[in-house]
């Protein structure tokens, strides 16, 4: 399986400083590492992202913009573009991606490299449109119907969503799925520094012209449209050259668990989570966190360990496939685990399916959770 | 646009049996390893089928710069696996949204749309009115069976009034989208309506349609005897052919009848763009 060349290309904006908004920095991201197709439709928190790309892609020649009827059209016409050779992304919040699903799904066995991002808004349904959560993790990862693994990313931070946004694109070519991008509300409009690098890594879509597309290799070569490889692309169950097998057992087997495969068996390669403050063999308490709550429980931490209590953190960045990994060896550390995050726990139970005294720390009233807060909950737990 | 001009008068008259447009000529735009078709006996789709690909031959298109997009239902099955070129079969209703994004981002490739009333009008009914008014180079080729043949013969928004149905065991109660007047309405450039009775004209209007740089819409009255004609005493395959050829007036003609004449006609003919 050769993948390369996984170059550096010079990034779009001139390096250095920036004031942006967490918005702004996934659409500066997706531009850096080549996105050249952008379809959408308005939706809060997300509208930003599309309005920044629709006001770059006019100065950037050779880039298509459209907004779209509705999100079931915009992730259409992103996995369209994406079989005609195009790097593809789309934005939305959580009702978007309810409507989105379903073509998801059809990314997912057509193995179609693309981007979706969902800014993170209260539900459900419409919810509390400006208001921050973190519902939709679940969403991220189960929502299309059947069994599939997807590679879903949480950034916490401006920079962070702005490099984030960068290895969503390569991790979608690289492994031939739809990357999720799972921001929140309070870092889409959170507006800080960030510093634009010199260089962009960028992986290049792997043509591989007479193979198979869609079989043999873990991640098989996947040619364009136009290209002169007369593609058979189908949603139904198929085999490597694309001939639909709806009836065939072995055929369904075999890409279910192709499918799947190719992303279980690369999990070091996709999984990216950092400790902070851990760095004592033993903790008092481990602070699991994603996202915007991942700055708060931070803080809490410092504020914590100001006051004599030995408190980490490990945020995850990758949420899906999840980093039960990092989990269990730095919470075996730990005397108490916690997890704060906007939801009613979608996080906890994965971590305590690892951990099994693991505790949450969860709001749901379209806040954000502080740290004094989180602080006040590590100290009610271990009693100072 | 390179690959998709019209062949000249020289190359259009052929040699021998490779006659355009013949049977043997068409054969090698379609995949051997895909015949035969899934279609039942006496299906309409058959010959839609190679009416759109006498029509791809007349005009000399080059096939490997063409993708056939359709999504889910019989119709869907026309282009995907069968035709030797780029085929994107996608989920129920979406395909012009899908074909709307390959082609602007290489507008070089010559995209058709191929799918059935239910998969064009219903499900997808948005997405097609969408594309009708930005006025994309795209072709969209509806097969107009008036019935969800695949799930096994229930309504759809074409469905004639009065028509028995596996949802509608009492006639159908809602009357039906003229899907033609729709599209002109929604702001294509052509759009015409033929059965596959009319297959000369047909196969004209999918010409036009292809050399059209704007949305064109065909829609293409088709027969399913399995699900349809059974339920609605006429159960042949050629008695709904017939039926095609009685009900089916053109437009010109149309104009010298009256209200009480048309009475339960079909208008065919160029709606738009002719």
């Amino acid at each position: 399986m050769t993948l390369e060349p996984r170059a550096s290309i010079p990034s779009v904006l001139k390096p250095g400083r920036y004031f942006m908004q967490g918005d702004e920095a996934c659409a500066e991201g997706a531009i850096a590492v080549g996105c050249n197709y952008y379809a959408g439709y308005p939706i809060t928190p997300a509208s930003e992202i599309m309005e920044h790309i629709c006001r770059r892609f006019a100065e950037c020649p050779g880039r298509v913009f459209v907004q779209m009827e509705d999100e079931i059209a915009s992730i259409a016409s992103v996995v369209g573009a994406s079989w005609a050779g195009a790097r593809a992304m789309t934005a939305t919040s959580g009702p978007g991606l309810s409507l989105m699903l379903e073509n998801i799904g059809y990314a997912i066995i057509t193995e179609t490299p693309c981007v979706v991002v969902d800014v993170q808004r209260a539900g459900p349904s419409t919810g509390q449109a400006t208001r921050p959560a973190q519902g939709d993790v679940m969403q991220a990862r189960w929502g299309a119907h059947g069994d599939y693994e997807i590679i879903v990313i949480s950034p916490w931070s401006v920079q962070d969503t702005y490099e984030q946004t960068i290895r969503a694109f390569n991790l979608a070519e690289r492994f031939r799925v739809p990357v999720i991008l799972l921001m929140d509300e309070a870092v889409g409009h959170l507006r800080e520094n960030i510093q634009i690098p010199e260089q962009t890594e960028y992986l290049t879509r792997f043509k591989g012209a007479g193979k198979p597309p869609f079989g043999q290799a873990e991640v098989p070569p996947m040619p364009s449209f136009g290209d002169g490889a007369s593609l058979l692309v189908t949603g139904s169950t198929h085999d490597g050259w694309g001939y639909r097998r709806t009836s065939s057992a072995e055929a369904q087997a075999t890409l279910v668990e192709r499918l799947t495969g190719k992303v279980l068996n690369h999990i070091p390669e996709i999984v990216c989570t950092r400790t902070h403050e851990c760095q004592e063999t033993d903790l008092d308490v481990l602070l699991v966190s994603y996202g915007f709550s991942a700055r708060s429980s931070l803080g809490a931490v410092r504020e914590a360990r100001a006051a004599g209590i030995r408190v980490g953190l490990l945020r995850l960045t990758t949420l899906w496939p999840f980093p039960s990994g990092a989990v269990r060896s730095v919470g075996r550390r730990a005397r108490l685990v916690m997890v704060p995050e906007m939801n009613r726990g979608q996080i906890l139970r994965e971590v305590q399916r690892v951990l099994p005294e693991a505790k949450g720390y969860n709001r749901t009233d379209g806040e954000v959770i502080t740290p004094p807060e989180i602080l006040s909950a590590i100290r009610g737990e271990v009693g100072r | 646009m390179t690959g998709c001009q019209p062949k000249g008068p020289e190359q259009e008259r052929g040699a021998g049996i490779e006659r355009t447009g013949s049977t043997t000529a068409i054969r090698r735009y379609l995949r051997p390893r895909a015949i035969p078709t899934p279609f039942c006996a006496g299906c309409g789709h058959g010959i839609l089928m190679g009416a759109i690909l006498r029509a791809v031959d007349g005009l000399g298109l080059d096939f490997s710069q063409m993708l056939f997009v359709s999504g889910i239902g019989c119709a869907g099955w026309i282009p995907s696996p069968h035709f030797d070129t780029d085929t994107l079969h996608v989920t129920h209703g979406r395909p012009v949204a899908f074909a709307t994004g390959a082609k602007l981002f290489n507008p070089a490739l010559k995209v058709v749309v191929i799918g059935g009333d239910g998969d064009i009008a219903s499900i997808g009914g948005n997405h097609l009115i969408h594309a009708a008014r930005r006025n994309i180079n795209l072709t969209v080729i509806c097969a107009n069976n008036q019935i969800y043949g695949m799930t096994g013969g229930q309504v759809t928004p074409t469905t004639p009034l009065g028509a028995r149905t596996l949802t509608t065991p009492y006639g159908n109660a809602e009357p039906a989208f003229d899907l033609a007047r729709l599209v002109v309405a929604a702001g294509a450039s052509y759009v015409a309506r033929y059965s596959v009775w009319h297959i000369r004209p047909l196969i004209r209007s999918i010409q036009k349609a292809l050399q059209n740089p704007g949305f064109s819409f065909v829609e293409a009255l088709s027969t399913c005897p399995t699900q349809y004609g059974r339920r609605n005493d006429n159960p042949s395959p050629l008695g709904m052919l017939q039926a095609f050829k009685e009900s089916c007036i053109t437009l010109e003609r149309s104009r010298t009848m009256s209200q009480e004449e048309l009475a339960g006609k079909t208008l065919i003919g160029e709606f738009v763009g002719g």
